[in-house]
């Protein structure tokens, strides 16, 4: 049995809370990649992050990306989307075809 | 194998036939293989993109929703109320298989209050929160399906690559190599035979000369 979970500053993600998803609050980018190492050896299938932790916990998303369980999805915090759920999307099909199409 | 030496013997040359025949079919079934799974995460980016669309927005209307309540209640007053959540949401994860790549499919199913999501009670809260709450949720089925949406675009995504590669590197390189050789070792026993035939033909001149003195 899988559990979902999601890192982001306490504004953006303690509505999920609510939802019944587990969540950590993390004020900075140190944090965040502790509790990530943390989540990635228990059984969570999906993490949400906010897209301002997409930065300093890249290698752990990277590292993520090739394997199916967890699934590691960006989510625009509170300040909106900052277009990197966006670029990753586009590397995504940078690496499939070969060549940027779009 | 360029550069390296091989045996220009009859063995070698059916063995290498053997494995041209082997690498064209493969390079075949390849190729088939990547457009296939092409289509499909063409497919599957395009779902993608609408998906994302959706919960970004609806992530926005809850988070303005949110701030809404938040001014009404004052943040502490928010927090307490959603601190202590009343359900649990687990998560159940199958797989199905896209031409050979297991991608995820999750079902969640929540435990705890059924149909009730609000996790405090109407007394000291205000009606904005259980709006937000309610966008929240809506959002949440969203935000799973885009889960296993880019899960599996990730996935393909992986193993396009490496199908890409494989075909490259036998369209490339296996298939013009292994052809080479072969030409190289026709080319050798050929030149064998023909280097045997003028041998017979210079030995029977002999031969004929010592038995009949003979000339021609």
């Amino acid at each position: 049995m899988y559990k979902i979970a999601v890192i982001g500053d306490r504004d953006s993600v303690l509505a999920f809370k609510a939802l019944g998803l587990d969540v950590f609050f993390t004020e900075t980018g140190e944090e965040a990649r502790a509790v990530m190492h943390r989540l990635m050896q228990e059984a969570y299938a999906v993490i949400y992050l906010t897209e301002d932790l997409a930065e300093p916990l890249h290698a752990e998303i990277a590292r993520c990306k090739d394997i199916a369980v967890p699934a590691v999805i960006l989510i625009p915090g509170k300040t909106g989307s900052l277009g990197v759920a966006e670029a990753a999307l586009q590397s995504a099909v940078e690496r499939a075809v070969g060549a940027d199409i779009s | 194998m360029a550069g390296k030496t091989i045996n220009p013997t009859r063995m070698e040359l059916t063995r290498l036939k053997g494995r041209l025949r082997t690498a064209i079919r493969g390079h075949k079934l390849l190729k088939d293989k990547r457009d296939e799974m092409m289509k499909q995460f063409l497919d599957i980016v395009r779902r993608n993109r609408a998906l994302r669309r959706q919960v970004e927005d609806g992530l926005q209307r809850a988070n303005a929703a949110f701030t809404v309540a938040s001014a009404v209640m004052g943040p502490e007053m928010l927090e307490q109320a959603l601190l202590y959540p009343k359900t649990s949401v687990e998560l159940d994860v199958s797989y199905r298989n896209i031409m050979s790549v297991n991608v995820p499919v999750y079902d969640f199913h929540t435990t705890g209050a059924e149909g009730d999501i609000f996790p405090y009670g109407f007394a000291q809260t205000s009606g904005e929160l259980d709006a937000a709450l309610e966008t929240m949720q809506n959002v949440f089925h969203d935000m799973l399906e885009l889960a296993q949406v880019e899960k599996s675009m990730q996935l393909l995504a992986q193993e396009i690559e490496k199908t890409r590669r494989r075909v490259n590197a036998l369209e490339y390189v296996m298939i013009p190599e292994t052809q080479q050789n072969i030409r190289y070792i026709s080319m050798k026993l050929d030149e064998n035979e023909r280097g045997n035939t003028t041998r017979l033909m210079k030995v029977k001149d002999m031969v004929l000369q010592e038995a009949h003195h003979f000339k021609q």
